[in-house]
Parts: C-alpha cells; structure tokens; sequence
C-alpha cells in the first residue's frame, strides 16, 4: 500500500503544558513588598516557562514534572488513516480528544513527534467562527466561508444553495445581532455544510441546534461519507459515532487505548473505569463507615444475573446491592440511595420500601439490601451512587457515602428501548419507555365534509 | 495533492508568503469586515475619519502653534500640523489596533487555523481606508492655504509606503508580545504620547541641533513627517532626515517578522 492511500499518518504525537503556575503566598508585609518588586522578573520567567519544555523527558511522568505542573495532554499518539474513512474519536473530558484535533488543524504544533495530512483539509472545531454581529448574513457568510478555508470564488458558487440550507433568506442583509440565536447557529452551520474538502476534521458541532436541525446535520455527515470523503470526529454523542464511523479511536488520559471497530470500541468506553468502582468492600469491620448501630461492609452494582456489573444495556434492569451489619438492636433503619448523572445532578433518590422490614426493628447481624432500576428507565450515561443509613425515631445518621460506587448505562437502539429507531438525541435526565396508544378514526374526514356539503 | 506535515518547530523559519497569497481571499475579508464595523451604528459613519484629526489639528494649533508659538519654518501652523497630523493619526491608530490584533481575536485563533500573520497585517490595510479618506480633509486644507503642487509629490506614493512600514514593523512586534506579557497594551498609550513628542509633529524637525540629527533621524517617523511635508509643501526633500529612519523601518519590519514567526507557534498555547 503506497503512502498515497493515507489520508492522515501520525507518529508519535505529543503535546504537553505546563500548568498550575501559583502564585505565590506572602507571610508578612516586608515579603509582600520584596514579592512587589520582584514580581516583573519572576512573571517573566513564568510566562517564559509556559512553553519551553527541555527538561521534559520522554519516560513515564517523575513526581518533579507533577510538581513543576506539567502535564501531558497527548502523549505517543500514533495512527494512519485511509481515504474514504470516518473515524471517530472517543474519550471523557480531558481525555486529548480536542488538543489532537487542534494539533491535527495545526492551530498549537505538537511538542514531539509529526503528522502528516496528505489533501485538502478543512476544519470545524466550531461552528460559527469569526462570525461578526455587526455584519449582515450576507457578509458573515463570506467571512465565514474564508475563515474556514474556502476561496472567494468557491463561496460565490454554493452561496445559493448555502442561503437555502439555512433558511435566513429574508434576512440576508441584516445585521447577525438581530438574528435569533437559532438563526445564527442555522446560518453557520449552513455555510460548515457546505465546505468541500477531502478531510474533514469536525469537533463535537452536532451538539448544537435543535432536534430538526441535528437530523439535518446528520443526514449532512452521511452525504460527505458516502462522497469518499476521509472524515475525523469527536463526540460523544454515541449513537451518531456508532452510525457515521467505519472506525473509531479510544483516547483515555492522553494516550491512545484502541483503536477498533466503533461497536467495540463504544463498549470498551463505556465499560472502561471512571474512576469511581463498581463495587465497594470494608473487609475489616473496624475500618468500616458506620456510627453505633450500623455499619456498611460492601456496596455493589449488581446486573440482572447477580454479577458485579459496572455497565448495562439501557434496556436491562440493574440493582445497587448494600450489605450491612446492625451491631446494636432494636432500631428501625432506613437505607436509601441517591443518584446522581455525570453533570453532578441527582437524578432520582430512593427509599428503602420492603415492607417486611419498613415497620420493624432490625436485630443484629448482616443485611444484604438490594435496589432494583427497571430497564428502559434510566438514560445513557454514568450515575454514581451514595448510599446512606438512618435510624429512624430518633433519626440519626449512621453513614452516608457520597458517590461511593458508579456504573454507565449503555445506549442501545432498536425494538424494545425507548429511543427504537431514533438516531438523533436524546434529551433529558432519564429515558423511560412509555405505553403509548394510537387510536386511528378512519370516518372522521368523511363526516367532516358531509357536514360541510349540507351546510 | 497538497501535503501538510505537522511537526515540533525548530528555531527561525521564514515567511510562508506562498502560503499567505492562498488565504488572500480571507485577509480581503477581514480588511473589510474591519472597514465595516468600525462606523456601524454611528450616525457620521466615514465622516469621523475627517471629524477625528480634524479636531486634533484644531487643538494643537491653538495650544503648540498660538501659545507656545512652535517653530515651523514659517509656514502657517494649521497647514503645517495638518501635513503631519494625517499621517500621524494613521501610524498611531494601525499601530495600536495591529499590536492588540492577537489579542482581540483570540477566540478565532484557538477554533481555526490560517497564516496568524494575518492578524496584525489587517489594520495596517483597513486603517489605510480611514487614512484616504482624510486625504480629503489634507486637499480641503492645500486647497485654502493655495499651495501649488509641485513634482515632489510624485514621491507622495512612496512615503505612504515608508509609513505603512512603521505600524507593520511595531505590530509583528508588539502583537507577539502583547501575547505573553498583557503590558503591551498599557505601554502602548504611554509608546504613542512619546512619539509624538519626539518626533516633528507639532515642531520643524530643523530646530534640532544638527550634531543630534542623525541620532534623531534613526527615529522613522521623522522620516515620514519630513517626506510628507516636502511632498506636500515642495522645497528640498531632506533626506539626511529621511534615510536613517527608512532603515529603521525595515529592519523593524525584517526583525519584527522573524520574531512573530518564532513566536506564532506557541501563541494559542499561552494566550
């Protein structure tokens, strides 16, 4: 295979910045005025140190660059990617996703290593760039078109049909600030749609717009994919990678982790440690939270069959099981969870409701309390757990364990979720499957117009 | 096929000016979407070009020409700060807007890539609008002082270009900084109430005492006041003024490139 069949080949890309600069901390008045005059020299030095970076090794990170603030947003990324590919790029937030699309869009150079993009190449880290209020659509839309790579002549030829994408023909000759901001976003996006590269380098812009407009937007991306044309993206809006890449690439803590199948590499993503385990244990009872009457000894995210599950399909019920032990009798005990998404809300809380042991005192020994989330209820995403118990009358907190275990719930599409065959987004916090009825009444229409005629 | 390789920099590295005719289309745009929002929503729109140096010239006629009585070489003060007071207004204002040009644009420079020189070239033409226009106010003036023209101003053409030199020289300059250290921005105030101190503005650069001149004359801007006024004003062009400055310029201008070249790669990252 000659290099020609590449569109985009990378050998060991790199980028890394010095971070956490701090500022110093004066003890006394006479430091504080020595800091004063100082400070000129030592700001110099310290905006100079921002890009320099001989003194950083190649090897794995030493506890001096962690105090010296450094931090490598990608590291040894290496890659080849064929014409007529869509890749998408997955990873959580500061994964390295953005820093190697801005590397590969050379808007910061990397620190080691090199890439090399064989054709035209056209970008969109956002949509909307260098769009002016002051200016009319009209105008914006030039702008725009040659800020994002386009020539004059190029942006004369499609201005029709990009006018038409965006809907704002009344009003291309008033200034974008009167616009809606819907309207801007339409006109924008109109003007991206229609850029015309061989590679495309797209961050994350499906984000924007309505529901209408994403399917727009989507439909957009299958034209440019079924045109050959090489495509890199990053979302994390999973259903659309699944749907538009042939290919997608992990990225976790700057370094590449797979690279595979979109299929494979979703699920390896989304079953891939957050930080925050699946389950929990105090093996020694001493160490283990809890006040005078109970303490807890395991939590766990339990799936259907009774394993230790850290993720599940949207579809499939999932229980949050606490063991705990009661080591002093004769209270009522109140266990509940709290569930909070990714965005820090609590999405729900529940209550211990078992009725076998609601209105009576526990006894000593070891309980095992299990939660049961139906499928098809909760929406895609990682929930993290806090699990709490309280004696009731008198109420007293025994324990309560904030976001001690987390498991992501899988996205599924198809007969039996709720998204079935919707490719678009998905909003909201949760996402049941609701009953829904149709009644159909064939007879309506004809009565209606009967009725007109005597009329 | 078009092939880009990204890679680590290294050291200097010359002016891509293949590259820079590619996106010639854009920097066209941004020349002109800076024409266009400057007088948005004012009601003189343009005239302001006009209204701006006019109101300056009035000043400094009445504080430097009546009061403190500054020697002009006995032309008539008005005439005499409206020759230099035009070219002034325009070095001091693209040499603001170039040196803040990274600056003010960071939102774009982080989305999109395109030559970042660019960024500090656009003032320098679209303050070249402003400074035509007041072209008018300079012929009004002529006009009623009835000073003929004479072949000196053929030279005109050239000495606008000497002056472009000067904010492109400060601005490669000052916009790469201005990245790094934010003082640039307050040091420019301070930069352009200097300049117009030492260099003939409000005064004939004649009354400096010839031992100094040459050491003056390093300054470019004296260079510019003194060209403008032989063009427009005819008598002997002083060129024992006018060339130290012109090398100035352009090693300003050489240096300045070299020096935004180094320092364009790291500019999104310390922004």
């Amino acid at each position: 295979m000659s290099t020609d069949d590449f569109a985009i080949t990378a050998e060991g890309l790199s980028k890394i910045y010095r971070i956490g600069l701090k500022e110093q901390v004066h003890e006394n008045f006479a430091s504080m005025v020595m800091g004063f005059i100082r400070s000129p020299l030592q700001n110099f030095r310290k905006y100079r140190s921002l890009y320099q970076f001989d003194d950083v090794t190649d090897g794995e990170s030493t506890a001096a660059e962690a105090q010296a603030g450094i931090i490598w947003a990608l590291r040894d990324i290496s890659f080849a990617i064929k014409r007529g590919e869509v890749v998408g790029f997955i990873g959580r937030n500061g994964a390295g996703k953005s820093t190697l699309l801005k590397l590969l869009t050379r808007i910061t150079p990397p620190t080691r290593g090199q890439a090399e993009i064989r054709g035209s190449v056209a970008s969109l880290l956002e949509v909307g760039t260098g769009f002016h209020r002051e200016l009319t659509g009209r105008e914006n839309i030039y702008l725009n078109g040659t800020i994002l790579g386009m020539s004059k002549r190029e942006v004369v030829s499609k201005f029709d049909e990009i006018v038409e994408f965006s809907g704002v023909e009344r009003f291309l000759d008033t200034p974008v600030k009167r616009y809606s901001s819907g309207m801007a976003v339409r006109l924008a996006f109109a003007v991206a749609a229609h850029l015309d590269p061989e590679i495309l380098i797209i961050d994350e812009v499906l984000a924007v717009g309505d529901a209408a407009f994403q399917k727009k937007c989507i439909s957009k991306m299958q034209d440019v994919r079924k045109q050959g044309r090489t495509v890199l993206f990053v979302s994390h809006n999973m259903p659309a990678i699944a749907m538009l890449c042939t290919r997608a690439i992990l990225l976790s803590g700057g370094k590449m982790t797979m690279d595979g199948t979109p299929h494979d590499v979703i699920s390896r993503y989304l079953n891939s440690d957050a930080g925050t385990p699946s389950m929990r244990e105090w093996p020694d009872a001493a160490l283990a939270p809890g006040r005078d009457v109970a303490r807890l000894r395991s939590i766990r995210v339990v799936s259907q069959d009774g394993r230790t599950a850290t993720s599940v399909d949207i579809k499939e019920p999932v229980g949050i099981e606490m063991a705990f032990d009661v080591i002093k009798p004769g209270y009522k005990l109140l266990p509940h969870y709290y569930f909070y998404n990714e965005e820090g809300e609590v999405v729900f809380a529940s209550l211990d409701q078992d009725t076998e042991w609601s209105e009576r005192p526990y006894p000593t020994g070891r309980f095992v309390a299990t939660a049961w989330i139906p499928g098809n209820f909760l929406t895609a995403g990682m929930l993290l757990v806090t699990a709490t118990i309280i004696t009731r009358s008198p109420d007293s907190l025994q324990f309560d364990e904030a976001q001690i275990v987390a498991f992501s719930v899988r996205d599924n599409m198809g007969p039996g979720t709720a998204r079935g065959e919707w490719s678009g987004q998905m909003p909201g916090t949760v996402r049941p499957l609701l009953k829904w009825s149709t009644k159909y009444f064939p007879e309506t229409r004809e009565r209606d117009d009967l009725r007109r005629v005597r009329s | 096929m078009p092939v880009i390789t990204i890679k680590p920099p290294t050291g200097w590295e010359a002016i891509d000016f293949k590259e820079l005719r590619q996106y010639k289309d854009l920097f066209y745009f941004l020349v002109l979407r800076d024409i266009k929002v400057l007088y948005a929503q004012t009601i003189l729109g343009f005239s302001w070009a006009i209204f701006n140096p006019a109101i300056q010239i009035i000043v400094f006629t009445v504080i430097f020409g009546k009061i403190a009585k500054l020697p002009t070489d006995g032309i008539p003060y008005f005439l005499f700060s409206t020759v230099a007071i035009i070219p002034w207004t325009y070095i001091s204002d693209a040499m603001t807007k170039s040196s803040q040009s990274l600056v003010s644009e960071q939102s774009m420079l982080g989305k999109v890539y395109f030559p970042r020189m660019i960024y500090p070239l656009t003032p320098l033409l679209s303050k070249l609008v402003d400074f035509s226009i007041s072209l008018l106010l300079l012929v009004g003036v002529l006009i009623y002082y009835k000073v003929a023209p004479t072949w000196n101003m053929l030279l005109l053409p050239g000495f606008v270009l000497y002056m472009v030199l000067i904010p492109a020289g400060i601005g490669l300059w000052l916009s790469s900084l201005a990245v790094r250290f934010r003082d640039v921005k307050f040091a420019m105030a301070f930069i352009i109430r200097m300049l117009i101190y030492t260099a003939p503005v409000l005064y004939s650069a004649s009354s400096i005492s010839p031992e100094y001149r040459l050491l003056y004359s390093l300054n470019p801007i004296v260079g510019v006041m003194e060209g403008f006024r032989a063009c427009l004003l005819g008598g002997a062009i002083p060129w024992e003024f006018i060339v130290p400055g012109m090398v100035t310029a352009v090693v300003m201008v050489l240096t300045g490139a070299m020096y935004f070249r180094r320092m364009e790669r790291v500019i999104v990252d310390v922004i």
